[in-house]
């Protein structure tokens, strides 16, 4: 059953990391359900759609269970949503990895990084791209707002999103400069992890969260 | 660019830190989960905990730790030691951490690798690697032997040879640890370092003989070391993290200093002082 209050939906497709945005969210006290509920997700204030594993598996799950079609309308109807890392990569058309067909919120693909591609120092970059790298804003949004340009977010990835150039929000170097954080107002989706990149990463959650409540509730 | 990481070594036995960790001010602490809030208040960008583990009772006061540490923190951390099947994989990464990493196990059956990459992906599994100098020679061209069980068995395995198989299983990262340096406080190795992360294309982490901030550099610099792995450098705390970081970027070594540190409520003002996205058109 769903909560009795405003609350974020986090879905749950049994292959991601749900409890650790349920713990950043519990931390800033958020209620936040992680589930598979339809009736739940349609209810939720707002969506935040978590990720790690591999895209094709990630998209079964989601067809399987009617989630894909169920995202589709909500975000449509201007639900407030936010991918995180295989869950932004998702919103694209098609990935590369598995040469899976997503959910196509938005138009794109996601691409492997190339391992002989130089990173600033000149040496072959690594692949994942694992740990800590700056988001360079392109247009403001509110997911940012109050977040230093200077931060840092946690990344680990093996493929990176290419959305339509007008949906980029902000973009990170590895090897190439690729869409770290894209979207459009209340659509969101971010390669890095915000609830394992600190305070900025915390507050990021916490922006999408007071983004959600200052819409009507959702019936 | 991707940030040089610096990652944090807490050893834990029966859920406590095996030696006290002393902060500035003389503060001694011997739980884990408030050392490991300490330093991500102080900015590490990584936390492992290594499990001393004696019996099958103190694995499960162990995954308490961890779900107290994952409600503490928000950033990865890991945990390694006596971790030999995928079901004790799954139990530690759903009490909340981010990665597992396998050491003596993954020698006595490298499909654990495998089998933990499929379920869990690589990005989850770290293979910890304890290399031995020995004569470069027949079975161990490379010079560095594996040895496991806390560096007392050899395995007659060459680690070059052994890093590049892990990879080709699905490892996501190497944390390489020199049995010679470690505890030297002299130095990481770092002809081992620079033999490993020049030949895999995963991150490789530096580990064993920081003794001093010049060793990150050299670990991260010449080595080419993904990350540097710290444990008495910092808990006796003649090296506080900001310090180091402080350190290494004066070096030009790229690192992550991090704005004020809040609840995540507070808009944190970052290194550059800069505030939000006000100047953004």
């Amino acid at each position: 059953m769903p909560p009795n209050q405003d609350y974020i939906a986090i879905i749950d497709y049994r292959a991601g990391n749900q409890t650790s945005v349920h713990r950043a969210l519990k931390h800033l006290d958020v209620e936040a359900v992680v589930t598979a509920d339809l009736l739940t997700l349609t209810k939720a204030a707002g969506i935040v759609f978590p990720g790690v594993g591999a895209a094709g598996h990630a998209m079964g799950v989601l067809k399987d269970t009617g989630i894909d079609n169920i995202i589709r309308v909500l975000v449509g109807q201007g639900r407030p949503f936010l991918g995180i890392c295989l869950g932004c990569q998702i919103m694209l058309a098609h990935s590369e990895e598995n040469d899976a067909e997503t959910l196509g919120v938005f138009p794109g693909d996601n691409l492997r990084f190339d391992h002989s591609l130089p990173d600033e120092d000149g040496k072959p970059i690594r692949v994942p791209h694992m740990g800590w790298n700056t988001v360079e804003r392109r247009v403001r949004s509110s997911l940012f707002e109050g977040v230093g340009e200077d931060e840092q977010f946690y990344f680990v990835h093996s493929y990176y999103p290419v959305p339509p150039p007008e949906l980029v929000i902000g973009t990170t170097f590895h090897g190439k400069t690729f869409a770290s954080a894209f979207g459009k107002e209340g659509t969101w989706a971010l390669q890095f992890h915000p609830e394992k990149s600190g305070p900025p990463g915390l507050k990021i959650l916490r922006n999408f969260y007071e983004y959600s409540l200052s819409l009507p509730p959702p019936y | 660019m991707l940030s040089k990481r610096i990652i944090v070594c807490l050893d834990v036995r029966d859920g406590q830190l095996t030696k006290g960790v002393r902060f500035q001010g003389n503060v001694d602490i011997g739980d884990p989960v408030d050392a490991a809030r300490r330093y991500y208040l102080e900015g590490a960008d990584e936390i492992v905990f290594y499990d001393i583990t004696a019996s099958a009772e103190s694995r499960s006061i162990m995954l308490k730790v961890v779900e107290r540490v994952a409600e503490a923190i928000f950033i990865p951390f890991s945990v390694g030691g006596g971790i030999s099947s995928v079901a004790r994989m799954r139990d530690v990464l759903l009490a909340g951490a981010e990665k597992i990493s396998v050491n003596s196990a993954a020698v006595r059956y490298p499909g654990i690798i495998s089998d933990g990459a499929e379920a869990f992906g690589s990005q989850a599994v770290v293979l910890g690697l304890d290399a031995k100098k020995v004569p470069p020679a027949g079975h161990c061209p490379s010079g560095y032997e594996v040895v496991i069980d806390g560096g007392r068995t050899p395995t007659g395995l060459d680690a070059l040879a052994w890093a590049l198989k892990a990879e080709a299983l699905g490892a996501g990262e190497i944390c390489l640890n020199s049995i010679d340096a470690d505890g030297t406080l002299e130095g990481y190795e770092l002809d081992l370092t620079a033999l490993v992360s020049g030949a895999v294309e995963i991150p490789v982490i530096a580990s064993g003989g920081a003794g001093a901030p010049a060793h990150l550099r050299d670990a991260l610099v010449r080595g080419g070391a993904s990350a540097a792995l710290v444990a008495s450098i910092v808990h006796y705390g003649t090296h506080p993290i900001p310090a180091i970081k402080e350190y290494l970027r004066s070096q030009g070594v790229a690192v992550r200093i991090p704005g004020v540190p809040g609840d995540g409520g507070l808009p944190g003002t970052g290194a550059g002082g800069t505030a939000g996205g006000g100047a953004l058109p």
